[in-house]
């Protein structure tokens, strides 16, 4: 299955690098990232493959939000049919 | 590349986090025809593992497609066969039946469960009546049943014995409860034209025509669509509805995505989603809000009656193409209790239970979560309910009355649930009695459905 994965947080050094990181550690693939800094707000939003990883989607969504709350960053992840459905007709 | 913009899933994200959207319920339907036995206790026992068996993976399922998805699912619950139906089968003390569904829905850890109901449009059947007189008793002893009974419809009239003695029962069900903030009264409702696919409680039920098993789901979001109409506060009244039907066509994409997969997972049928806009006492999620942010100084005010009719127009418009079978209730809910921009007009005496009733005419449902002063005679109470049932009868829609005789409190006091249950100021009533007209009994004819004006 393929998720979205947002980050939203106070510009910092190495943000990418933690969440890519995140990621690689559990086997969860990067398709496509779209990234941009507005003033000093860091926003990202991956869209990720959950296929290669052992980790079910529903512990990762949790344990990279957790992750996320340590590090001052608000980063979901959520099934990338919730967009579709929302956004695509 | 992703095909997806930023600014569609930060909206999203933000729809969620900021403005309170959610699945407010998936609710299973569960035939019980098949339980019915000779014996009582057996009929209890079958009806007990039917649900169970049925409804084993509802509520994991639900917190696994809430994580997985990223969108919160409120309730998780259940609907069943009106029980005076499997009572005219089996027969036997109606308080067992309320007591096994009480027990299956805490095994299956269900927020609630409705279908302690009868549907007496057009008078008794067997199980009828012994149902409807211990409903008192079956919802002071259980925490998770509902109940509903269904009086009157545009084919059949209004049953008035029935409205007569719904006004005795909503008394009974405060009095017993008196302790607990006549709690069981806020978990029974009084319809005219009940749906059989309902999700929402306290009115779901699985009527007879419904499949063996089935996924009905409701959504909610009044803060999505207020915080949208914040956008535009100039806008003409052309361009709101057109925003609010582009709102809500996005919030039912979500329900629908959340029914397909619940259905897909269950191995359950997926029934209907109900495009609702149902409100929650919480800050931001409020249908006055909503009324308030179209021009209204408080909801209540003269054009309230308009702006609803507008909204519960839109919602619907928006909600069809964005589903594909819709059903239930659809519409804008008004539970005073349930809604914090309510519950501050009834504070202020801007919201009566009068301009209600006019409310009613142009959204979901009816008189819903309304404290009374708890000295309002059960006669008063059954003409507010023949009231609401005429509205719903004469004009094709459901209504309903749920409305709770705040036991030994008076206007200016409050009955305070917590939760998504919220408080509810008492609200004063006319108390000119209707006495007379009750006690005829009888029926009022079907209306005419031609000469409509």
């Amino acid at each position: 299955m393929r998720a979205v994965i947002t980050v939203v947080g106070k510009d910092t050094v190495g943000i990418f690098a933690k969440v890519s990181t995140f990621c690689a550690e559990r086997n969860v693939n990067i398709n496509a990232v779209s990234q941009t800094v507005l003033e000093d707000l860091f926003c990202m939003m991956m869209q990720v493959t959950m296929d290669t990883s052992e980790v079910a989607f529903g512990e990762f969504a949790d344990a990279i939000k957790a992750y996320g709350e340590e590090n001052n960053l608000a980063i979901h992840a959520m099934h990338e049919d919730i967009f579709n459905a929302m956004h695509r007709i | 590349m992703i095909d997806l913009n930023m600014s569609d899933i930060l909206e999203t994200i933000h729809m969620i986090d900021e403005e309170n959207l959610d699945i407010r319920t998936i609710t299973m339907g569960i035939s019980l025809l098949d339980c019915a036995d000779s014996d009582p206790k057996k009929a209890c026992d079958r009806i007990y593992e039917k649900i169970v068996r049925k409804a084993e993976h509802l509520v994991k399922t639900g917190e696994d497609i809430e994580r997985e998805y990223g969108i919160p699912i409120i309730n998780k619950r259940i609907s069943v066969t009106p029980i005076s139906m499997i009572l005219a089968a089996s027969g036997g003390d109606p308080i067992l039946y309320a007591k096994a569904l009480e027990r299956a829905a805490i095994e299956v850890g269900a927020n609630y469960l409705g279908g302690y109901s009868a549907l007496v449009q057009k008078g008794f059947a067997a199980g009828d009546e012994a149902l409807i007189r211990s409903i008192p008793e079956a919802l002071s002893v259980t925490d998770h049943v509902c109940s509903s009974v269904n009086i009157g419809s545009t084919k059949a009239g209004i049953n008035m014995d029935a409205v007569a003695l719904m006004g005795q029962i909503i008394r009974e069900c405060a009095e017993k409860t008196a302790d607990r903030e006549c709690v069981a009264a806020s978990k029974l409702v009084v319809f005219c034209n009940a749906v059989e696919d309902n999700p929402f409680m306290a009115g779901a039920f699985h009527g007879a025509g419904e499949p063996d098993c089935v996924i009905n789901v409701g959504v909610s979001g009044p803060g999505v669509v207020r915080h949208a109409l914040k956008k535009i506060p100039d806008a003409n009244i052309t361009e709101v509805a057109k925003l609010v039907k582009n709102t809500a066509f996005k919030i039912t994409r979500v329900g629908q995505l959340v029914a397909n997969e619940a259905s897909r997972r269950l191995d359950v049928p997926f029934g209907i989603v109900d495009l609702s806009l149902a409100p929650t006492p919480a800050v931001g999620d409020s249908v006055a809000h909503v009324l308030e942010e179209m021009g209204l100084e408080q909801c209540g005010a003269a054009g309230t009656t308009a702006c609803l009719a507008l909204l519960n127009d839109a919602v619907k418009k928006g909600g069809v193409m964005a589903s594909s079978h819709v059903g239930g209730l659809s519409g804008a809910f008004i539970p005073v209790s349930e809604d914090a921009g309510m519950i501050d007009a009834a504070r202020r005496g801007c919201l009566t239970i009068e301009k209600l009733e006019a409310m009613t005419a142009v959204c979901s449902v009816g008189l819903d979560m309304i404290a009374v002063p708890g000295d309002t005679p059960a006669d008063v109470i059954s003409g507010i309910i023949a009231d609401e049932a005429a509205i719903g009868m004469v004009n094709s829609k459901t209504t309903a009355v749920r409305i709770i005789p705040a036991v030994g409190k008076k206007p200016g006091e409050e009955l305070d649930y917590g939760g998504l249950f919220g408080q509810a100021p008492i609200m004063p009533v006319n108390t000119a009695s209707p006495a007379k007209f009750i006690a005829r009994g009888g029926r009022i004819p079907a209306p005419l459905q031609s000469l409509k004006n």
